[in-house]
C-alpha cells in the first residue's frame, strides 16, 4: 500500500483553514447514527470525547485507570507553548512552527506542524474559558517562561502542574458531556483487540478489569488516544501502567508503526538508585530556565565527591565545568532536550559523573537564588543587604516558582536542593515515534484514528519541551473532531454495527486464548522479571546512543527473551475477575515485541538524527550527523508476523518553506 | 531492613477482609512504599501466593491513584505526600507495618487494599465544570485579568488530586474537603460566575446521595492532604451553598 499523506495543496499557512472547509460536514441529525470510540482519556482522548460528543457523535470512551482524570497527561509539569506573543519579544505562529521543524531535526511534517501552530493559541482562549488556573502576573495577565531550544517566552504554565491543570479542564468538558448522557464511560477497562470489518475499523474488544469479562463494543470509528510507550524501557518516567497494547493491536492489524526509535531521553531526572525501584521521576524542563547543569572540572574533585569525601557546596566556581554553557554559548542551559541529554552522558562517561553510580550531574540554583534574591532586596528597599538576606529573599522567589519539584525532589532524595545542587540524570520521557497517520490523523486501517502521543506527526526526531500538551488537545479539541468528518460523512446510511458478526466473534476469541494461556503456562518467573530484562537491552542497546553491532545483538537477545517469556511467564490467580499480574502480562507480550521494531528501525536509520543517535555518525566534537539525502523520510513499517521482519515504507519528507540545516545551538 | 507487613486482604466486594501477616527482608531505605510492595509481591508470587492487590499509577504524586491507610495515617506518615512519595527511610528495621485500604461507605472495596472511588466522579459530573464548548473560538485569553491573589487561590484549590484521604481520614468520610476545592477554584475565577449557585447547590447534593458524612470542623482532612488543600475551601463553599439557598430562583 503506498502511503498517502493527504497534505491539502496550497500554500502552508492556508492549508489547514481551506482543508477544514472543505471536510464534508455531517448534519445534526445523522451525528446521532453515528459512534464513535475514544480509548483513552489523557488530553488527547478527553478533549476529543468531549468535543465530538459536544457537536452530536455517540461518544464511547474507555480507560484503565479508575477515573479518566488520573491519565498520566497529569503528570506532565512545565507548561504549554501557544504562539500568543504576549510577552512581545517577536513571537509568531511561523517562528513556533519553525522552532518545532528545527527542535525535530527536521524529520516532521511541515504542514502539520504548522496547523499545530495555527492552533496552539486557540488552546490557551480554550483553556482559560474552561477555568484552567494558568500562571498570572500582578497585573492579572497570563505569564510565561522559557523552554529548551527556543528563544522567546512562550510557555504558558500552572506552576509545575500544567499537565494536571490542563487534564483537569478536559476532564471537566468530559464530565459535562458524560453528565448529558452524551458520552458514556468505561473506567477500569482495557483496549485488548481491535475489531476490522469490512477493511474498517469498527469496534473494540475491551477487558473490564474489576470483573475480568470481555466486552465487544462497536463503533464506526475509533480514536486510540493512548500514549506513548517509554515503559518499553521498564525505568522511564511513564506511568506504571502506561503501555503499547492499543497501538501495538491496530499495528498488528495493518496500521503502520513510524519512527519507533525516535525516544526522547530527557536531561533533567531524579537519577536512578537501586536495582528495586519501579519508575523514575521528572524534573522539569524548566527548571532550566534558572539552574546551571555543571560537573566538576577536575576529574579528581568528581571522584571524592563519588567517595563522599568532598561537597559540591565546596568546589570553586573556577573549578567547575558549566559543559552546556561552555559548549553552547547561544543557547547555554537551555538547549534541546536531546542536545542536553547527551551532553550528560558524555561527561558521566569520561567520569566526571557525582553520584555513586557516576551517573548524575548537578543542576544548581545557587546563582538563581543570588540574583533573585538581590532583585528582590531591590524592590524592598533594603539598604546593603546581607548574603543571608539576600539569599533568604531569594529561595522566596525560587520557592514560588518551583516549590513543588523542589519539595518532590527533597522527597524523594532526602536532599534539599536550596541548599545543596540536585543531581540529575537522562531518563526515558516521550516517545515520538507512533502510529502513522495521515493529515487527518487517520492510520493506514480506515476509521482507526491516532491521536497525541500515540501518532508520530508532530516531532519529528525530537519534541520541544512543553509542545506534547499543545499536541495532546491540538490533536484532541481541534483537530480530529473535524477532520474525523471525512471518514464519518461516508457512514451516516451504515446504521448501527452488529456486534454478533463473525469478526467480534473471532477477535473475541483470539483475546481469550491469549489470557488462558498466561493463566495456564505454569511457568516460574514473574511478569515484572521479563520487563526488567527488557528494559536493560533496550536501555543498553537502543537508548541514547546505539550502534549497529548492539542493535543486532539486541534484535537477538529480544527475541530470545520473548520465547522465555512465553515458555517461563508465571501469572497467579485466575482470569475471571480483577487479576493485575495478568493485565501486566499483556501488556509486557506486547511491550517485548514493540522493542524488537525499535531496534530495527533503529538498525535501519543511518544517520544520527534528534533522538536518534548512532555512534558511527557523529562529527569529531561528537555531535549528531543527519543524512538529509539518504533519511529525510518517515519510515513506516508493516507487520507481517515477526517485528524484525516488518516491511519497510517511506514517506519522503519535502521541505518547501524551511530549509533544511545543520541543527546548531552553539 | 527486616520489617513485619500486616495487610488486610479480600478476595472481593463480598467476600470477608481479614489481616494477613508477612515478615519481609531486605527492604532499602531508598524504595518507595510501593516499591516495598512490588517486591513483597515478586516473593508471593514465587511462594505461589496471589500478589496484594493495590491502585497505583504515576508514582510521582499526581495521579491522585495511590491510597493506602498506614499506621492509621492516609498516605502514612509525612505530611503532603501520597503513598508512592513515602520512602523507606521513614521506617527502622523491626517495625510492624499495618496496611488497608481507604475506609468509607462511599468507597467501597473491590479488591485488597483497592477501593472504588467513582463516587467523586459523579461529584464533579453534577457541576465540576463551565458550560464552554470545546471551539477555540472564544474571547482571548488575556480579555479578562484576574487579580493575581485570587488566581493563586485558584489554582492552590485546583491541584487536588482526587485520591479520596480527606474522607478516608475524616471521622464521617466526609468529602467537603473534596468538592469544596472544585467549587472555591471557579468560585475564584470570572468564568465561573455565571453558573456559580447551580454548581455548588447540585455538586453538594451529589456528595448527599453519594453517602459521604457532614463537616464537623475537625480539620484532619487538611491535616492529611497531600496536596495541603486549605480548610478555607469548607467555609468558602458554605458560604456559597448558603447564599445559594437563599437566592437560587429554583
Amino acid at each position: 500500500m503506498a502511503l498517502d499523506s493527504k497534505i491539502p495543496a496550497g500554500p502552508l499557512g492556508e492549508k489547514w483553514t481551506k482543508h477544514k472547509g472543505e471536510i464534508p460536514l455531517v448534519s445534526p441529525a445523522n451525528k446521532r447514527l453515528i459512534d464513535v470510540i475514544v480509548v483513552g482519556t489523557g488530553l488527547a482522548g478527553s478533549s476529543a470525547a468531549a468535543s465530538l460528543a459536544e457537536m452530536g457523535y455517540n461518544v464511547k470512551a474507555f480507560c484503565f485507570q479508575d477515573s479518566p482524570r488520573r491519565a498520566h497527561s497529569i503528570a506532565a509539569q512545565g507548561g504549554i507553548n501557544a504562539a500568543k506573543n504576549y510577552q512581545n519579544d517577536g513571537d509568531s505562529v511561523y517562528r513556533l512552527f519553525y522552532d518545532t521543524i528545527k527542535g525535530g531535526d527536521y524529520r516532521s511534517r511541515e504542514a502539520n506542524v504548522h496547523r499545530l501552530a495555527e492552533v496552539s493559541r486557540n488552546i490557551i482562549d480554550q483553556c482559560v474559558a474552561q477555568g484552567v488556573p494558568f500562571a498570572r502576573d500582578y497585573g492579572g495577565l497570563l505569564d510565561n517562561r522559557s523552554f529548551g531550544g527556543v528563544q522567546v517566552s512562550r510557555t504558558f504554565y500552572a506552576k509545575g502542574q500544567t499537565g494536571q491543570q490542563l487534564l483537569l479542564g478536559a476532564y471537566s468538558a468530559l464530565n459535562r458531556q458524560i453528565a448529558k448522557g452524551r458520552v458514556k464511560m468505561y473506567a477500569r477497562h482495557e483496549m485488548q483487540e481491535l475489531v476490522i470489518v469490512d477493511g474498517k475499523a469498527r469496534g473494540i474488544i475491551a477487558k473490564n478489569l474489576v470483573t475480568g469479562e470481555f466486552e465487544r463494543h462497536s463503533a464506526h470509528a475509533v480514536l486510540l488516544c493512548t500514549g506513548g510507550y517509554g515503559n518499553v524501557f521498564f525505568l522511564s518516567t511513564n506511568a506504571m501502567g502506561s503501555n503499547v497494547t492499543a497501538a501495538w493491536k491496530a499495528h498488528r492489524k495493518g496500521a503502520y508503526m513510524a519512527n519507533p526509535c525516535f525516544t526522547q531521553i530527557h536531561p533533567t531526572c531524579i537519577p536512578v538508585s537501586g536495582e528495586n525501584q519501579s519508575k523514575l521521576t521528572l524534573m522539569s524542563e524548566s527548571l532550566r530556565n534558572d539552574g546551571r547543569i555543571w560537573v566538576p572540572a577536575k576529574k579528581e574533585d568528581a571522584e571524592a565527591i563519588r567517595a563522599g569525601k568532598l561537597h559540591p557546596n565546596d568546589i570553586a566556581e573556577e573549578n567547575r565545568d558549566y559543559y552546556l554553557e561552555r559548549r553552547y554559548p547561544a543557547f547555554g542551559n537551555l538547549v534541546p532536550r536531546d542536545v542536553a541529554s547527551r551532553a550528560a552522558k558524555e561527561r558521566c562517561d569520561a567520569g566526571y559523573g557525582v553520584n555513586k553510580t557516576g551517573e548524575a550531574v548537578y543542576l544548581d540554583f545557587a546563582a538563581a537564588i543570588m540574583r533573585y534574591g538581590a532583585e528582590e532586596a531591590h524592590v524592598k528597599g533594603v539598604n546593603n543587604p546581607s548574603d543571608a538576606e539576600i539569599k533568604a529573599l531569594g529561595e522566596k522567589v525560587v520557592e514560588a516558582k518551583y516549590g513543588n519539584l523542589f519539595q518532590m525532589y527533597e522527597k524523594i532524595t532526602a536532599s534539599n536542593p536550596y541548599k545543596e545542587p540536585m543531581k540529575i540524570y537522562p531518563a526515558v520521557h516521550y516517545t515520538m515515534g507512533g502510529l502513522w497517520v495521515d493529515y487527518n490523523l487517520m492510520t493506514t486501517i480506515p476509521g482507526c484514528f491516532a491521536l497525541g502521543e500515540a501518532n508520530f506527526s508532530d516531532h519529528g526526531a525530537n519534541r520541544l519541551g512543553a509542545s506534547a500538551l499543545m499536541q495532546g488537545l491540538a490533536d484532541g479539541y481541534f483537530v480530529a473532531p473535524y477532520t474525523v468528518g471525512e471518514f464519518l460523512s461516508k457512514d451516516i446510511r451504515t446504521g448501527k454495527i452488529s456486534t454478533d458478526s463473525p469478526e467480534f466473534e473471532a477477535a473475541e476469541q483470539a483475546v481469550r486464548e491469549r489470557t488462558e494461556k498466561f493463566i495456564n503456562n505454569n511457568g516460574t518467573k514473574s511478569v515484572d522479571h521479563f520487563h526488567k530484562r527488557l528494559g536493560k537491552i533496550m536501555w543498553n542497546e537502543v537508548g541514547m546512543a546505539r550502534n549497529e553491532k548492539g542493535l543486532k545483538q539486541a534484535i537477538a537477545d529480544i527475541q530470545a527473551l520473548r520465547e522465555e517469556f512465553y515458555a517461563d511467564v508465571r501469572v497467579l490467580g485466575s482470569a475471571n475477575g480483577m487479576n493485575p499480574e495478568l493485565d501486566k502480562a499483556g501488556r509486557v507480550a506486547d511491550l517485548i515485541e514493540l522493542g524488537e521494531l525499535m531496534a530495527k528501525d533503529a538498525l535501519e536509520r543511518n544517520e544520527s538524527c534528534g533522538g536518534h543517535f548512532r555512534e558511527e555518525y557523529q562529527s569529531e566534537e561528537g555531535e549528531a550527523l543527519r543524512d538529509d539525502k539518504n533519511f529525510a523520510f518517515v519510515s513506516a513499517w508493516e507487520f507481517t508476523g515477526v517485528p524484525a521482519e516488518a516491511k519497510l515504507h517511506k514517506e519522503e519528507l519535502t521541505f518547501e518553506n524551511v530549509e533544511l540545516k545543520t541543527r546548531s545551538y552553539k | 531492613m527486616d520489617l513485619t507487613l500486616k495487610i488486610w486482604r479480600q478476595a472481593g466486594p463480598e467476600a470477608k477482609g481479614e489481616m494477613k501477616t508477612y515478615p519481609i527482608s531486605g527492604v532499602e531505605e531508598d524504595m518507595s512504599f510501593l516499591e516495598m510492595l512490588d517486591y513483597l509481591n515478586e516473593q508471593l508470587i514465587d511462594q505461589g501466593i496471589e500478589p496484594v492487590v493495590f491502585d497505583h499509577d504515576c508514582r510521582e504524586g499526581i495521579c491522585g491513584m495511590c491510597s493506602l491507610f498506614i499506621n492509621g495515617e492516609a498516605h502514612g506518615p509525612g505530611r503532603k505526600i501520597t503513598t508512592c512519595q513515602l520512602h523507606m527511610r521513614e521506617f527502622k528495621s523491626g517495625d510492624t507495618i499495618y496496611i488497608e485500604p481507604f475506609r468509607a461507605k462511599a468507597f467501597p472495596i473491590i479488591k485488597d487494599l483497592m477501593v472504588d472511588r467513582s463516587a467523586f466522579d459523579r461529584i464533579q459530573r453534577a457541576g465540576g465544570f463551565i458550560s464552554v464548548n470545546t471551539s477555540g473560538n472564544t474571547i482571548d485569553a488575556n480579555a479578562i485579568p484576574v487579580p493575581k491573589e485570587n488566581a493563586d487561590k485558584a489554582f492552590d484549590a485546583a491541584t487536588c488530586i482526587g485520591c479520596g484521604a480527606c474522607v478516608a481520614t475524616c471521622k464521617n468520610s466526609s468529602a467537603m474537603l473534596f468538592a469544596s476545592a472544585k467549587i472555591s477554584q471557579f468560585s475564584l475565577l470570572p468564568q465561573g460566575q455565571p453558573e456559580a449557585k447551580e454548581r455548588v447547590l447540585n455538586m453538594v447534593h451529589q456528595m448527599d446521595l453519594e453517602g459521604f458524612g457532614n463537616c464537623t470542623n475537625t480539620g484532619a482532612c487538611e491535616v492529611e492532604c497531600p496536596k495541603g488543600i486549605s480548610l478555607e475551601n469548607i467555609a468558602r463553599m458554605n458560604r456559597d451553598y448558603l447564599f445559594a439557598s437563599l437566592s437560587s430562583n429554583k
